[in-house]
């Protein structure tokens, strides 16, 4: 009988701690799903965030680095200035990239650091139940926000993608979804080539991940989806932010 | 009148601050902090502070907008744990040179790395030089208590430092507790309407903050820094004397647990004194003399009134919930054995590190402490620098 599917080698056989229906284990295991395609789990280096997936370093098979709040892409800087025959990736959270760590990862791209970030965007401080985030969207409900957030006083979400894509360091920038069947087939095409120019030398190379926090939303799994549809898609809109090599010829 | 209400540390300390109603609050949120700027936003969000809250982010954003308020003649708290406070640091020296006062409520919790959210005392141990006041909370009663005092003392003229008030992660930030409030126009009254600044951005006289201080100056400036500590002493005490006469409770520089024969001591900070109280119980009972030692101001540091206090004991054991690296000791271990040195001489004095990243420490582990002491007494034989509770 000819196998038609099993899990990643990338990804280890054990229970994660994530809540029912949330989508950090989709996003986990399309990753893991491109470092076997591109036969690289052996030369891989993760770097984790602090933030719900701060015990990602116990579900990856590669080497993993778990960063302070927000240091990844310095980390991870660091790590491939070290080892630049590896293949370095930080996976972060909106809290940790676009709070705390605002200044490492556009450092990281405007230098132009030959590493891949995978950006799980879910308009929230998940791992600490559910505050504003820069990302939350206007009048969106948090813990902080109990009436919505007033952008009066909380000001604006970041729209990271298209900040990123302005420094000329970064040479692949694309935000995707995991709402849906076909938007996650999309997702892993991103994150594969965002693996594959950083294997080319290109540059700095992201993916942002719209995500659902069921758990801090107060929705349902499914309500989440529809909520992330309705509301996320709308304000941060999917597709290619930058590619350098785009038009090139293969 | 006060009332009496169930409540964690962290809510506890939120309704202070909603009693307090600060100008500006600026915080970001970290276990097992997170709670405390959490609820005072919806009371914000509720109309029921006139509070600025910004949401920063991240700590030295959060310290850095407490100080530019504070610059402004504003009245400022904020709170924070952990990695929080250590990426405060910068910003903690500048506060408190500025001569800023501020209320930093700090819930204990051990510093990274390894990373770990339990409670130990880490992070303000690591901040005891920063030249903020740091008052200890055994309770979520006395994390109250010392809260709204901390406002009182770090605003005085003399003084005009910032105070962080800390108490125990988890242990006491998250169990709930019966305590008593006071009541909001008391609260008012005790911490003033307003803070009165002596100097601000846009006050009586024009300024500039935060210059440039070279040789020529800046040793002077520390010298002043120095002594507005040592006002801080007196301070304290008349705050106390005054918050006693308002609730009838009584709060020092450290509290005195049966130590008026006691022939062995414990010196210990925060929750741990709870547990530390219980066992000297069953050992008077069992006709031991024990007392034990709570610090609750740890900065400025009581050294004169300390050695006092340990003057008629034999041995004492220093607890030390953070490791200092020294190689010699743990930080309340060297302040205590150094404020004895030379008041009162002779004494055994001995130091355990235990509880670090939440490790919990139990009764037996300190009836073991005090045995310990009886046996150095004894035979004279004793290690300095121990640990307690760990796997070796
Ligand atoms: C210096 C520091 N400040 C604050 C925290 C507390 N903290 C832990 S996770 C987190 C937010 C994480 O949110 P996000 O990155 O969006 O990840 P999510 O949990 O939503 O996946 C915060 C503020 C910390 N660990 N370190
Ligand atoms: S809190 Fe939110 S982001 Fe974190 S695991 Fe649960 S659903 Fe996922
Ligand atoms: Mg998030």
């Amino acid at each position: 009988m000819a196998i038609v599917f099993e899990r990643p080698k990338a990804l280890l056989d054990v229970p994660t701690h994530y809540c029912p229906g949330c989508t950090h284990g989709i996003i986990h295991r399309l990753v893991a799903e491109v470092i076997d395609e591109l036969g690289i789990l052996d030369k891989t280096i993760g770097v984790a965030p602090v933030g719900c997936s701060v015990l990602a370093y116990d579900y990856f098979a590669c080497d993993m680095y778990e960063a302070a709040h927000g240091r990844a892409p310095a980390v991870a800087t660091g790590i491939k200035r070290a080892v630049p025959d590896s293949i370095v990736f930080t996976y972060q959270g909106d809290g940790d990239l676009a709070a705390i760590g605002t200044a490492e990862i556009v450092h990281a791209a405007a230098r132009g650091e030959k590493i891949t970030t995978i950006f799980v965007n879910n308009a929230i401080y998940g791992m600490t139940g559910g505050q504003m985030a820069p990302t939350t969207l206007p009048g969106q409900v948090t813990e902080t926000s109990p009436y919505g957030r007033d952008v009066n006083t909380a000001g604006y979400p970041i729209r990271v993608s298209e900040m990123i894509a302005t420094l000329d360091g970064a040479v692949y920038v694309e935000r995707v979804s995991v709402d849906s069947v076909p938007n996650i087939i999309k997702a892993k095409k991103a994150i594969k080539k965002a693996f594959e120019l950083q294997m080319q030398g290109k540059g700095f190379t992201m993916v942002e991940v719209l995500s659902i926090c069921p758990t801090n939303w107060g929705l349902s799994p499914n309500e989440a989806i529809k909520w992330l549809r309705e509301n996320m898609i709308p304000y941060y809109p999917l597709g290619v932010k930058k590619d350098i090599t785009a038009g090139e010829v293969k | 009148m006060a009332k009496r209400v169930s409540l964690s540390g962290n809510e506890a300390v939120a309704f202070g601050m909603k009693q307090i109603n600060p100008d500006v609050v600026a915080a970001f949120p970290i276990t097992p902090s997170t709670e405390v700027p959490q609820y005072f936003s919806q009371f914000v969000a509720n109309g029921e502070v006139d509070t600025e809250f910004v949401a920063v982010e991240s700590e030295h954003s959060a310290m850095s907008a407490c100080i530019g308020a504070a610059a402004a003649g504003g009245r400022v708290m904020t709170a924070t744990a952990s990695a929080g406070l250590a990426l405060m640091w910068e910003m903690l020296y500048v506060g408190a040179s500025m001569r800023l006062p501020m209320v930093l409520a700090v819930t204990n919790r051990a510093l990274s790395g390894p990373i770990n959210i339990h409670n130990d005392h880490s992070d303000t141990m690591g901040a005891r030089d920063s030249g903020w006041i740091q008052l200890y909370s055994e309770s979520a009663q006395e994390a109250y208590d010392n809260l709204i005092q901390a406002v009182k003392i770090g605003e005085h003229k003399d003084v005009q430092l910032p105070v962080m008030v800390c108490y125990d992660g988890f242990i006491t930030s998250h169990a709930v507790e019966n305590l008593e409030m006071l009541d909001d126009e008391d609260v008012k009254k005790f911490v003033g309407e307003k803070r009165i600044a002596p100097f601000a951005l846009l006050g009586q006289d024009p300024v500039s903050m935060g210059p440039l201080d070279l040789p020529n100056h800046y040793f002077e400036h520390k010298r002043l820094q120095a002594e507005a500590m040592k006002n801080a002493k007196k301070v304290i005490l008349e705050v106390a004397a005054e918050y006693e006469k308002l609730t009838g409770r009584k709060y020092g520089f450290f509290e005195e647990y049966k130590m008026e024969d006691a022939e062995v001591a414990i010196v210990v900070i925060n929750s741990t004194a709870g547990t530390a109280k219980h066992v000297v119980d069953t050992l008077r009972a069992q006709g031991k003399k024990v007392g034990l030692i709570k610090i609750r101001v740890f900065r400025p540091f009581p050294a004169e009134e300390l050695a006092d206090a340990l003057r008629n004991v034999k041995a004492v054991a220093v607890m030390d919930k953070a490791d200092s690296f020294s190689a010699a000791g743990g930080p309340l271990f060297a302040e205590v054995r150094s404020a004895m040195y030379g008041r009162v001489d002779g004494k055994i004095v001995i130091n355990y590190i235990y509880g670090l990243g939440g490790r919990d420490v139990t009764t037996a582990q300190i009836e073991k402490v005090y045995a310990d002491l009886f046996n150095a007494i004894e035979t004279g034989k004793y290690e300095v620098y121990n640990y307690l509770g760990v796997r070796e």
